[in-house]
């Protein structure tokens, strides 16, 4: 026993790493970070995308080496021995670092052999390991055959083959439900609490940091803040409150007009009321609202120390400017399915689903991974043709007139999809033409796009150097181009930042509340209070359908009231997927 | 702990015997279930084999000739027959000039061979001619054609003047006896199933381990893979080890069909051959796995391994054109190839013998390719990201 025999299994000291992009572009992913993670605690790396979580778990598990500052790891210099703590440690890449064609069974034996496991230690293993991932039915399956939770429990299972000294996860469950999120932080949880193991892990999730004994909040590349849960809770306390309209104002309306004050620090639609962060005087100045106080959570804290740093609110300047009045008639429906299926091959992706979206809604799409939402997705888009059923986009049967209904309707996918190497405005130009906009309308709507996402000052600027934020906007801006009628948004948040988040919703209010329909997927949970209804799918059957407040009350009933998206969600799903087990048996 | 101090022992040895075969036993798995894994290591050999056996040959064979005959004496007969006779030519009979000229045209046929009405009345006075016309698009092959028809033409000669009687080209004083060592039968057969175990061995290797590092960068299992006690000659090792399986089956069904399907000799030890065939499949497989290494891109890997391996032994290691007559620039590059060593060697062990001094010296240069290219490798495969 070395210092590990001290408490602290990581210590970094002013650590600095820069990457070179483009040949001048330097990106600084870490500036002078310093952190300890302690023995037998779990520790949470925080912070969304580029924050440099990866870059930091890559450097303690000697994978990349630090420009300047040191790194201790177990008691040794990860710049110096970095295979002596590889032999020690566990880690688990974002890609779970799984052979897709090899078995379940022959990746562990794969991690076991390299670790060195015995035969008797084997024995004692694999039958904890496979109860607590529940892939015993899966030894014999290819990898590349399972779902993302199940590849991802596996991926666990792989560095836990032995007892590691510290376990490294990077962000575990992204891209994961949260059915398969929560059985993962179980196993997490009862590692720490039972054998003392020590876990460092990143993710972009606060409530996964809520979990962690000890949080490390990181932004651009620094440390925002490090110390508990509750120490970071403490930075917005005093300052947390529920916000209720007098005038029976819809959540999102107030959320709105909220997050446009520059004396509020956050506001986020919770439970159909507005959680608010603001200094408690200001309650007195603000109209027809009803703020009582409650308990800080961690991001609430998060969102004071981002305040702190950026000086700007959340959300402002993200209203965006549209002709036209707010939309009155909101009873006209522009979406319409009616018993539609679609099957690949034997299997059935989408299992006769009805629905209606009228104008001017923001409607959620939600499940697990191969629920079937993209597949509905892709169907309403016209990108996939339906198997049978009816589809209706903007009056338009996506059978017969595709076209016709392409023409009302914008898409931003999941994954960034404009040309990278033209700049920002020669995008816009590109996608203008492809939407049939010319001459002044086209330089108009421009125009409109540049200002109202705030990409002017970046609009020569090669679209591939952009930062993910800006791309966001700028695909955001492309799709609006033709003021389509409705807009489909697939997974559009994935990976950003909580201002960026806020950001993006304020646009989609504004949106909405001048008539535009939007369809949007997520798997941020408390994202869907955002929406007017949502819908939860598994296994390609409608589960739910109702406005965010009726799916919390069909998750629980008066005794146990659900008071989470997150919650009801998990028991909707477990309750349906018990009801289908019961009648398979 | 007692494993962990053991992994630390022996990781800064140059392998675990243990690791390796886990390894080992991983990529095997993986090669084998990879459909165009097998395509490219056996299927393709089995292309090429029958490709370049059936397919692809140098020889001059069944070569269609007209032959315009205006004067049907006995005596221009006899100079014909040496053409219906000859199992170069296939003859063809139009009625005039003008016809078999239009049959070039449509390039039905590759040579006219023109008897004109007074042939043996100038025969007779000394002075004969016969008109040999000969498509001269393809110029090797004309080349070829024109020496054959000469050829045909002067063993009339010879044998009449032989006989006494007047000749109708001048016969030499000196007769040339050509023989042609080691291919007797000048069947280009002989050097291409040589060339074609280059091709064969530098497919296998090259393209299919340009891939393999490549792959794991790409799918971010490496990252994984680092973070264990696992070292990088073990990761070397165990993807060259199945992939040099893979080159060895190639190699057998090559040699095979050369000696069964195509009759080639064997003149030289089959050991050689197969020494020297190892040492070159080692060439290619760290060549292709230093290009994977390097760019960590399957793509880019896969079209490297092309350019750099694939076309310059197809194109500059003599296996088709020969090297003398190339400029010397081309000539120097041929010279900085392994697959020209590997290319001289199998030759030279097919068709001549067990010509030591030539084989050391080739099995010399293929193994300190082999050595550089390992320590490159070797070098592009530091557990460092980034």
């Amino acid at each position: 026993m070395n210092a590990s025999g001290d408490s602290v299994v990581i210590r970094g000291h002013e650590l600095t790493k820069r990457f070179l992009r483009d040949k001048q572009d330097i990106i600084i992913a870490l500036d002078q970070v310093s952190f300890d993670a302690r023995h037998g605690e779990l520790t949470a790396l925080v912070g969304p995308d580029g924050a440099g979580k990866t870059t930091l778990l890559r450097l303690a598990a000697g994978l990349l080496r630090a420009d300047t500052g040191t790194l201790t790891v177990l008691g040794l210099d990860a710049a110096l021995q970095p295979q002596e703590i590889q032999n020690r440690i566990s880690y688990m890449p974002q890609r779970f670092g799984l052979y897709e064609d090899l078995s379940v069974q022959e990746n562990l034996d794969l991690y076991a052999d390299l670790h060195g496991v015995s035969t008797e230690q084997r024995k004692d293993r694999y039958p904890r390991l496979m109860e607590m991932t529940a892939l015993a039915p899966f030894r014999e399956r290819l990898v590349g055959k399972l779902s993302g939770g199940m590849k991802q429990k596996l991926g666990l299972a792989c560095t836990l083959v032995r007892s590691p000294d510290l376990l490294l996860l990077d962000e575990p469950t992204v891209g994961v439900d949260p059915l398969s999120r929560r059985e993962l932080w179980e196993i997490v949880s009862a590692l720490v609490e039972r054998e003392g193991l020590s876990v460092v892990v990143s993710t972009s999730y606060m409530d996964e940091a809520e979990r962690c004994a000890h949080v490390v909040l990181l932004h651009e590349g620094k440390v925002l803040a490090d110390g508990d849960p509750d120490s970071i809770r403490s930075r917005a306390s005093g300052h947390s409150f529920i916000a209720t309209s007098v005038k029976a104002e819809p959540a999102r309306g107030l959320q709105a007009r909220l997050i446009d004050r520059e004396d509020v620090v956050d506001a986020v639609p919770q439970g159909g009321q507005v959680r608010t962060v603001m200094r408690a005087e200001i309650a007195a100045s603000i109209a027809d609202v009803d703020f009582q106080p409650t308990t800080s959570s961690l991001e609430d804290g998060l969102m004071m120390l981002l305040r702190k740093q950026t000086t700007v609110a959340p959300a402002t300047g993200a209203a965006i400017e549209l002709n036209g009045k707010a939309l009155a008639d909101r009873s006209e429906v522009v979406i319409e399915t009616h018993d539609v299926v679609r099957k690949f091959g034997d299997f059935i992706a989408v299992n006769h689903t009805s629905f209606q979206v009228r104008r001017g809604e923001v409607f959620g799409l939600l499940g697990p991974n191969g629920a079937g939402k993209t597949t509905t997705f892709r169907m309403l888009c016209g990108l996939l043709p339906a198997t049978s059923g009816t589809l209706l986009v903007a009056g338009a049967d996506l059978r017969r007139a595709r076209a016709e209904a392409r023409q009302h309707i914008g898409y931003v996918a999941q994954k960034f999809s404009l040309y990278r190497d033209i700049s920002v405005r020669e995008n816009l130009d590109f996608f203008a033409g492809a939407y049939g906009l010319h001459g002044t309308r086209a330089a108009e709507r421009i125009e409109w796009a540049l200002e109202n996402f705030e990409l002017k000052a970046r609009e020569s600027t090669p679209t591939g150097l952009l930062p993910g934020g800006f791309q966001r906007r700028l695909a955001m801006a492309a799709a609006l181009l033709h003021e389509p009628r409705i807009v489909f948004l697939d997974e559009p948040t994935s990976g950003a930042d909580p201002l960026a988040r806020r950001e993006f919703w304020r646009r989609i209010s504004s949106l909405a509340e001048h008539g535009t329909t939007i369809v949007v997927t997520t798997h941020f949970m408390e994202e869907a209070e955002y929406c007017d209804r949502i819908m939860i799918q598994d296994a390609g059957t409608t589960l739910a359908i109702g406005t965010p407040q009726e799916v919390r009350d069909l998750a629980g009933d008066s005794d146990h009231p659900v008071t989470t998206m997150e919650a009801a969600f998990i028991a909707i799903v477990e309750k349906a997927r018990q009801t289908s087990a019961q009648a398979a048996a | 702990m007692n494993t962990a101090k053991a992994d630390a022992a022996t990781a800064r040895s140059f392998v675990s015997w243990r690791r390796l075969r886990a390894l080992i036993t991983k990529e095997t798995r993986q090669l084998l279930r990879d459909k165009s894994n097998l395509m490219v290591g056996l299927f393709l050999p089995v292309v090429l084999i029958l490709m370049f056996g059936y397919g692809l040959t140098f020889d001059v064979r069944n070569v269609p000739v007209a032959i315009v005959a205006d004067d049907t004496s006995p005596t221009a007969q006899d100079v014909l027959a040496g053409f219906y006779l000859s199992s170069f030519f296939t003859v063809t009979r139009p009625t005039s000039m003008h016809e078999a000229q239009q049959l070039m045209l449509k390039r039905k046929i590759e040579a006219i061979v023109h008897v004109q009405t007074d042939f043996s009345r100038q025969l007779a006075s000394g002075n004969a001619s016969i008109q040999v016309v000969v498509n001269g698009v393809d110029a090797n092959r004309a080349r070829v054609l024109q020496a054959f028809a000469q050829g045909a033409i002067g063993q009339w000669s010879i044998k009449r003047a032989a006989a006494g009687e007047v000749a109708a080209l001048p016969v030499p004083a000196v007769s040339l006896q050509t023989r042609l060592w080691y291919n007797e039968a000048n069947n280009s057969r002989y050097f291409l199933v040589p060339g074609l175990i280059v091709l064969v061995m530098t497919l296998t290797g090259a393209l299919l381990t340009s891939l393999v590092m490549a792959r794991e960068w790409e799918r971010g299992t490496l990252e994984a893979l680092f973070v264990t006690p696992v070292n990088s000659n073990e990761i070397i090792i165990s993807k060259l080890i199945p992939y040099f399986g893979v080159g060895l089956a190639g190699l057998a069904m090559c040699i095979l069909a050369g000696k069964f399907l195509f009759g080639v000799p064997i003149r030289g030890s089959l050991l050689l051959i197969i020494v020297v065939s190892m040492l070159y499949l080692l060439v290619s497989l760290s060549l292709g796995l230093l290009i994977s290494a390097a760019t960590k891109s399957q793509f880019l890997a896969s079209q490297l391994a092309l350019v750099l391996s694939f076309l310059p032994a197809l194109m500059l290691s003599g296996f088709i054109f020969d090297l003398h007559s190339v400029p010397a620039v081309v000539r120097g590059i041929s010279r900085v190839l392994p697959a020209t060593y590997y290319v001289e060697a199998l030759q030279t062990l097919f068709l001549v013998g067990n010509e030591w001094g030539l084989i050391v010296k080739d099995c010399a240069v293929l193994a300190l390719s082999a050595i550089t290219l390992l320590i490159l490798t070797r070098r592009n495969t530091r557990k460092v990201l980034a």
